[in-house]
């Protein structure tokens, strides 16, 4: 600090010091960028944009508005209390013949067929049977489809024609908007993503609970033994790394099924009886067997990194210092260990929660998370806006658990390997 | 210290081997060994009484600390027995034995404040709140750091957190207290300082303590009996001014202190006196200490500042007189520092005092060197 703050330092030369020091650190600035530009530029490609492109997908509402631009015009200043006017008829019957030649009514009918069972067949039907239909419209389509004399229906096109919509938000936590747009809970029968969610996350919970258990006592012997033999015992460690995902799931199916070689064994045993052999595959519990292994030695490292730091007369004293074992290592050695409990723990949860693969193949209908319905609405249902919401909830509750656990133990305090 | 303590320290350090009530703890003839093929404590034999401050001394790797280890219970001894009040403890784990210990790095608890480190051990005892308020209170004010008890330990400078460790290892009383090297990781003056530190606190207490040092100064400056460890052997076992004044064998002899080293062989024995034959020709009279017969090969051990030198007309009378040849002088205040040549050694030196006179020698001058033969002691090859 100098002794007069109202004067800058200058260089001998006078050039302010600062202007002098950004000068002389430019050149290494740019190199340092240049050097990681390559990988800004995958990263921004692969990864921020595929990630805005979800959130977009997730709000994007553009059907009703491109597609019945002139119906959306001319209910302009519509009293919504009862069935439009001829005009707008008219534009609809327009719009429909307009999407009917260039035969991109698909999108639009499955839109609104999210929001409203039977308007697949509504828009599909009319825009078949419009060739043969005279002026007024009005009538004729409603004779043609009973929908358009719903006023539920118009409604719903008037709602649905802005170009943002949370309704895939709604469907994707279980709710939906009636006709005069309050939030309601889905018909029982279609409540499902909510349930998922749930048991993704206790699922996730169980599995991080069970890597721990199995990971402490192997952390701490890992971090106990002499160099030899902890590399030894780390190479079995990472030895899963090295392995297939989808071999090392496989082989749980292998294992676990009910012909497989763990119920053999009980029933040769006679631990089981033939007839009554464990169904231990295809539910939550491959799942949980499967991921638990596949994950721990995310549990396993964070929890050896930390373990290795913590001198082993730590112990000694507190021993000779009078401390029963167990006590020793409830009050000394346990609470030392907690960055990597939490590194570990956060680590494999949110891993967890993200699972996709093993959950699809060994989960069947009860072992399955909230992933494979992801998966499910971007490949079979089609229904990319509810995908993409739902992948953006898991996004958030990523971020949420991430950001209380640096709150609460900060991230700077994890070290992995 | 006080002239009345030291005089009473070296007393009981006299009195030890005859007529004391018995030890209060006890090395029988114990041995260890890590792998099975090599023992790295041969046949340790040690009472240490009531109240006694004895320090385990020698090179790494020579078995001190396995020796502490196994005091502490965290090592068992391949053979022999150790006994705490005359009671055998091989098996007894290490918080059972009630004995309070500092470490090397201290091993504070980094997760605990000083009040709690400090608890800690009064806690596993079941102490009341009060009492361990109390307590802490009181070991806090024995260490001078009354302030410091909400403190994390990484707060604390080094000096700091050894007193930490220090009074964590006294706070619940035990009679005896173990120390592995715990001045080792502080500064020369903090070193200094809290070894008159942990000596004030063994004479308020009058706990024994065990401690284990590679530095030989803080060894002499600290211990009522010295155990000099080599090679998993004791070496010499005794009082600080003996192990200087009176080594028993070449080790000691080079281990404490400064020393010059003739090498040579044993031709006649005198009385109290040995004759030794140096290799490079001269006769030497030396005090024969562990110098086997007439014709042995013998060590002899000379302290720096017996040796004088021999001005033209006074002679101190020394028995052994020699002609020697400056090589250095190296001028340390009170003191001159002389290396010279002398009875084939090149690296003789000599310690005088900074007397007029002396501070005239320069390099290449010849000068008369002697010594009486009662402080060259001639020890085993």
């Amino acid at each position: 600090m100098s002794d007069s703050p109202a004067s800058p330092l200058t260089t001998a030369d006078g050039v302010p010091l600062k202007i002098s020091l950004r000068r002389a650190v430019r050149r290494s600035k740019l190199k340092a960028f240049l050097l990681v530009s390559p990988l800004l530029l995958f990263l921004v490609i692969a990864f921020i944009m595929p990630i805005g492109e979800m959130l977009w997908r997730s709000v994007d509402n553009p059907e009703v508005s491109t597609h019945l631009s002139r119906t959306v015009d001319a209910l302009e200043g519509w009293d919504r209390e009862s069935l439009p006017g001829e005009e707008v008829f008219a534009a609809l019957a327009e719009d429909l013949r307009e999407g009917q030649q260039a035969r991109n009514l698909g999108l639009l009918s499955s839109r609104l067929n999210y929001e409203k069972s039977g308007m697949r067949s509504a828009i599909t039907r009319s825009a078949r049977g419009l060739g043969a239909l005279e002026p007024p419209y009005r009538e004729a389509l409603i004779e043609l489809n009973a929908h358009w004399g719903d006023l539920d229906t118009w409604k719903l096109i008037e709602r649905e024609s802005s170009p943002l919509t949370l309704s895939y938000y709604l469907a994707a936590v279980d709710r939906q908007l009636t006709p005069d747009g309050e939030i309601v809970r889905a018909p029982e029968t279609q409540r499902l993503h909510v349930n998922l969610f749930w048991r993704t996350l206790w699922m996730s919970l169980v599995i991080t609970g069970l890597t721990l258990l199995l990971g402490y006592p192997i952390a701490f012997l890992l971090a106990s033994l002499p160099l030899r033999y902890s590399n030894l015992l780390m190479i079995l460690v990472l030895l899963p790394f090295w392995t297939s995902l989808l071999v090392r799931t496989t082989t749980w199916i292998a294992i676990l099924q009910s012909q497989g070689v763990l119920n053999d064994m009980m029933v040769a045993l006679g631990v089981i009886a033939d007839e009554a052999r464990w169904q231990m595959i295809h539910n939550k519990t491959g799942t949980i067997v499967a991921m638990t292994h596949i994950l721990l030695p995310f549990m396993i490292l964070p929890l050896y990194s930390v373990m290795k730091t913590i001198p082993p007369s730590y112990m000694r004293a507190a021993r000779s210092l009078g401390g029963r074992p167990f006590l020793c290592f409830r009050r000394v050695y346990f609470p030392l260990t907690i960055p990597g409990i939490a590194a570990g723990g956060i680590l494999v949860f949110i891993l967890s929660i993200g699972y996709y693969i093993t959950p699809a193949l060994v989960g069947g209908q009860s072992g399955r998370f909230i992933t494979n319905y992801i998966a499910y609405h971007m490949q079979t249902s089609l229904n990319w806006g509810l995908a993409a919401a739902i992948a953006s909830i898991l996004l958030f509750v990523v971020v949420v658990f991430y950001l209380v656990f640096n709150r609460i133990i900060g991230v700077d305090k994890v070290k992995l390997g | 210290m006080n002239e009345s303590l030291q005089q009473e320290r070296h007393d009981s350090a006299r009195e030890v081997p005859s007529d004391t009530p018995p030890p209060f703890a006890r090395f029988i003839n114990v041995q260890k060994s890590y792998d099975g093929i090599e023992l790295v404590v041969k046949g340790f034999d040690l009472d240490i009484h009531k109240g006694e401050f004895v320090t385990l001394l020698g090179p790494s790797g020579s078995g001190k600390t396995t020796c502490l280890m196994m005091m502490a219970g965290f090592e068992t001894p391949t053979h022999g027995q150790i006994l705490l009040k005359g009671n055998p403890i091989n098996d007894l784990p290490p918080h059972k034995r009630g004995i309070g210990m500092v470490f090397q790095n201290y091993a504070l608890f980094p997760h605990m404040s000083v009040s709690e480190n400090l608890a800690f051990p009064l806690e596993v005892r079941h102490l009341s709140k009060s009492e361990i308020k109390q307590k802490v209170a009181r070991a806090l004010a024995m260490v001078r750091l009354e302030d410091f008890g909400d403190r994390r330990p990484a707060q604390l400078s080094g000096g700091q957190q050894q007193r930490v460790a220090l009074a964590r290892a006294l706070v619940f009383e035990p009679e005896l207290v173990l120390m592995d090297e715990p001045l080792g990781a502080l500064d020369k003056n903090l070193r200094e300082e809290m070894q008159y530190e942990i000596k004030r606190i063994h004479a308020d207490l009058g706990v024994s303590m065990i401690y284990v040092t590679h530095d030989q100064t803080e060894a002499l400056t600290m211990s009522d009996r010295i155990a000099v460890f080599n090679d998993g052997v004791v070496q010499q076992l005794a009082a600080p001014e003996t192990l200087y004044e009176a080594p028993e064998n070449a080790f000691v002899a080079n281990f404490i202190g400064e020393n010059n080293r003739l090498y040579g062989e044993v031709t006649e024995m005198v009385g109290e006196k040995c004759l030794v034959r140096l290799d490079s020709g001269e006769t030497v009279q030396a005090k024969p200490v562990a110098a086997g017969g007439i014709g042995a090969r013998t060590t002899l051990s000379l302290r720096p500042e017996r040796v004088g030198i021999v001005l033209d007309s006074q002679s101190p009378g020394f028995d052994n007189c020699f002609h020697a040849e400056v090589r250095e002088v190296i001028y340390l205040g009170d003191h001159l520092r002389t290396r010279v040549s002398v009875c084939g050694n090149d690296e003789f030196i000599l310690k005088t005092p900074n007397a007029q006179g002396h501070s005239s020698l320069r390099p290449g001058q010849s000068v008369e060197i002697g010594w009486s033969s009662s402080d060259c002691r001639a020890l085993d090859a």
